[in-house]
């Protein structure tokens, strides 16, 4: 057992003490689009995006036109940007046309730069096969100074939280949603929200 | 002794005021955790009518760690030791869709051998945590040799795993690009004789535990969980499959080299919390036969990661890749803007979308089934609050 055990430890270790010499020359450059074999994903332009998924944007965009902004559309990945307005809508069309049935998360990107946070929302579907690999990402973005959206809790119960949790960490408020309040934080935090980018790690 | 009456007449005389009994004060309210040994990391507030919970609020974040925010100062990575940390016993899933998405931003293909030893170890890791989660479900339920069986068979995967990656927990051992090292020698023969026992000892589980008239009285048709609200809630992993909905990453969107293994996924109809514990000691047994058919396909000799650049960019952009770990599928969103350090990461995790099902599933329930239930929901407190 013990010697075995060694024997285990020895091996990995003489294996990359083995490899780290070679140069980091043969660095590759960092496009994708070189080495399109990228084995699960290949990057995707817009020309050659695949048929099934852009069949979904087109029913998208029958359905509502240019107030439905396409963001990308890659091998399973479908990201579509909507007005804050339109976003209920949107998301009941989704759900019960499409058969986007539930949202795996939602979370918040800030956007300083352009003063602004993007809200986005992971939705799949455990009823339609043909979608079960499918995420389609559905986005909005609402000014930093006042962060107010509305609740999609309505349309999908499974953002109730994930809402909750974005409330507190980007302080993005969503109308309609019935607890806006402290969740993984602390009691007594009282600092900005910590995943906006003027929030930063003490001593970082 | 003084009546009622008197009493009433003497704090009308002292000016107290009488208030009828209310709805209200029938009701108790307890709060499960931090420190009941029962709940993990985690507090929850119930209200009791006598014997029943009319009421349930989570309320998590004591061992938030801030692990998003925290992503964004290191690079990709260095993210990866403490990513792991929310879910020790099954790190190498968690680090696993951490460097799917980093590979897809930044552009990187796995060596085909090294696609197989992540998932051999991923498979190994999700022994583990099911093994210990399934400790933790017995001696909550009062059946401490369910609880002593996991948790030594637990150490057969965990031997594996540190002869694997030199560590017992926490290994750090997924990168982008492929693993840390190289299966050491004589793995596949040690692994496959484990595996073996293991499933000789898969059967007396089911013999001692599963088929235990005092465990099933106390879960089956308690707290059932239909296949629409599991849609609803958006449940993912062993409760989802629970409600008789059979959804696996593994099979519906086959990362890796898992397209080519042959494999079922396991599911149960019924909703209930014998079937929510049921479903990850199925998926157990099938993890075995993942093993056994990984080492048997894995290439003889190859690479088992690619060259990386010393600081691996991509072109700014956005991935959300996802695996199947012990709780469900685990989602990393993660946003590029072009430099060494992600933008954004975020995590999805099981056990933050099945907390949602908790007040849900306890409303109604009597107290002494809280346990049955809040342990078959496959609930990591630690993993929920990042």
């Amino acid at each position: 057992m013990s010697s075995e055990k060694k024997e285990a430890q020895k091996k990995p270790s003489s294996k990359p003490v083995a490899e780290k010499p070679t140069p980091p020359a043969v660095a590759k450059p960092p496009a994708p689009v070189a080495k399109p074999a990228a084995a699960p994903a290949p990057p995707a332009k817009e020309p050659d995006a695949p048929a099934f998924e852009k069949g979904l944007v087109d029913e998208i965009k029958k359905r509502f036109g240019d107030s439905v902004k396409i963001v990308f559309i890659k091998r399973l990945r479908i990201k579509v940007q909507v007005e804050p307005k339109d976003i209920v809508e949107v998301a009941t069309f989704l759900r019960d046309t499409m058969g986007f049935d539930h949202a795996e998360s939602a979370g918040g990107t800030d956007y300083p730069k352009d003063n602004q946070i993007e809200v986005i929302y992971h939705l799949g579907s455990y009823g339609r096969e043909d979608l079960a690999a499918h995420i389609l990402s559905l986005t909005t973005r609402t000014s930093r100074d006042d962060a107010r959206l509305p609740t999609l809790i309505n349309v999908y119960n499974s953002v109730e939280y994930h809402e909750r949790e974005t409330f507190e960490m980007l302080g993005v408020y969503f109308d309609g949603h019935p607890r806006n309040d402290r969740f993984l934080l602390p009691e007594d935090w009282a600092d900005i929200p910590p995943l906006r980018k003027d929030f930063r790690i003490k001593g970082r | 002794m003084t009546s009622v009456e008197e009493k009433f007449e003497e704090s009308k005389r002292l000016g107290l005021q009488i208030v009828k009994e209310s709805e209200d004060d029938r009701l108790m309210t307890l709060s499960v955790g931090p420190q009941h040994p029962g709940s993990g990391h985690f507090r929850f507030t119930i209200k009791v009518d006598g014997d029943y919970i009319v009421y349930c609020d989570p309320d998590p974040g004591y061992v938030h760690r801030g692990e998003e925010k925290m992503c964004e100062y290191r690079n990709v990575i260095q993210n990866i030791p403490h990513l792991e940390r929310p879910v020790i016993h099954d790190s190498n899933n968690i680090t696993y869709s951490y460097s799917l998405a980093i590979e897809e931003l930044v552009g990187i293909e796995v060596p085909r051998r090294g696609q197989f030893i992540r998932a051999i170890a991923s498979e190994l890791n999700r022994q583990v945590y099911t093994l210990y989660w399934l400790a933790i479900y017995g001696i909550f339920l009062g059946h401490s040799t369910m609880f002593m069986w996991p948790a030594g068979d637990r150490e057969l995967f965990i031997d594996l795993l540190e002869a694997l990656t030199g560590a017992r927990v926490t290994h750090a051992f997924n990168i982008p690009g492929g693993v840390r090292n190289d299966v050491p020698e004589g793995f596949r023969d040690r692994c496959i004789r484990q595996i073996r026992y293991f499933e000789k000892r898969l059967k007396e589980y089911e013999d001692i535990f599963y088929n235990n008239p005092l465990f099933r009285q106390r879960t089956e048709g308690v707290g059932i969980l239909s296949k629409d609200d599991a849609t609803k809630l958006g449940v993912a992993g062993s409760v989802l499959r629970a409600s008789g909905i059979p959804y696996d990453i593994r099979k519906a969107e086959p990362y890796d080299i898992y397209n080519e293994v042959d494999f079922k996924v396991q599911y149960m109809k019924t909703g209930d919390s014998f079937a929510r514990s049921y479903v990850p000691f199925l998926d157990m047994r099938e993890s075995c036969q993942i093993i056994e058919q990984l080492l048997d396909k894995m290439p003889k000799s190859g690479e088992v990661r690619a060259k990386l650049q010393p600081n691996p960019k991509g072109p700014p952009g956005e991935a959300y890749r996802r695996v199947e770990s012990g709780r469900g599928a685990l989602g990393y969103y993660v946003v590029s803007d072009g430099t060494p350090k992600p933008y954004r990461v975020k995590i999805s995790v099981g056990s933050f979308r099945n907390m949602l099902a908790l007040p849900f599933l306890l409303v109604g329930q009597k107290l002494a089934d809280m346990p049955a239930v809040y342990w078959s929901l496959n609930y990591w407190p630690v993993e929920a609050d990042r």
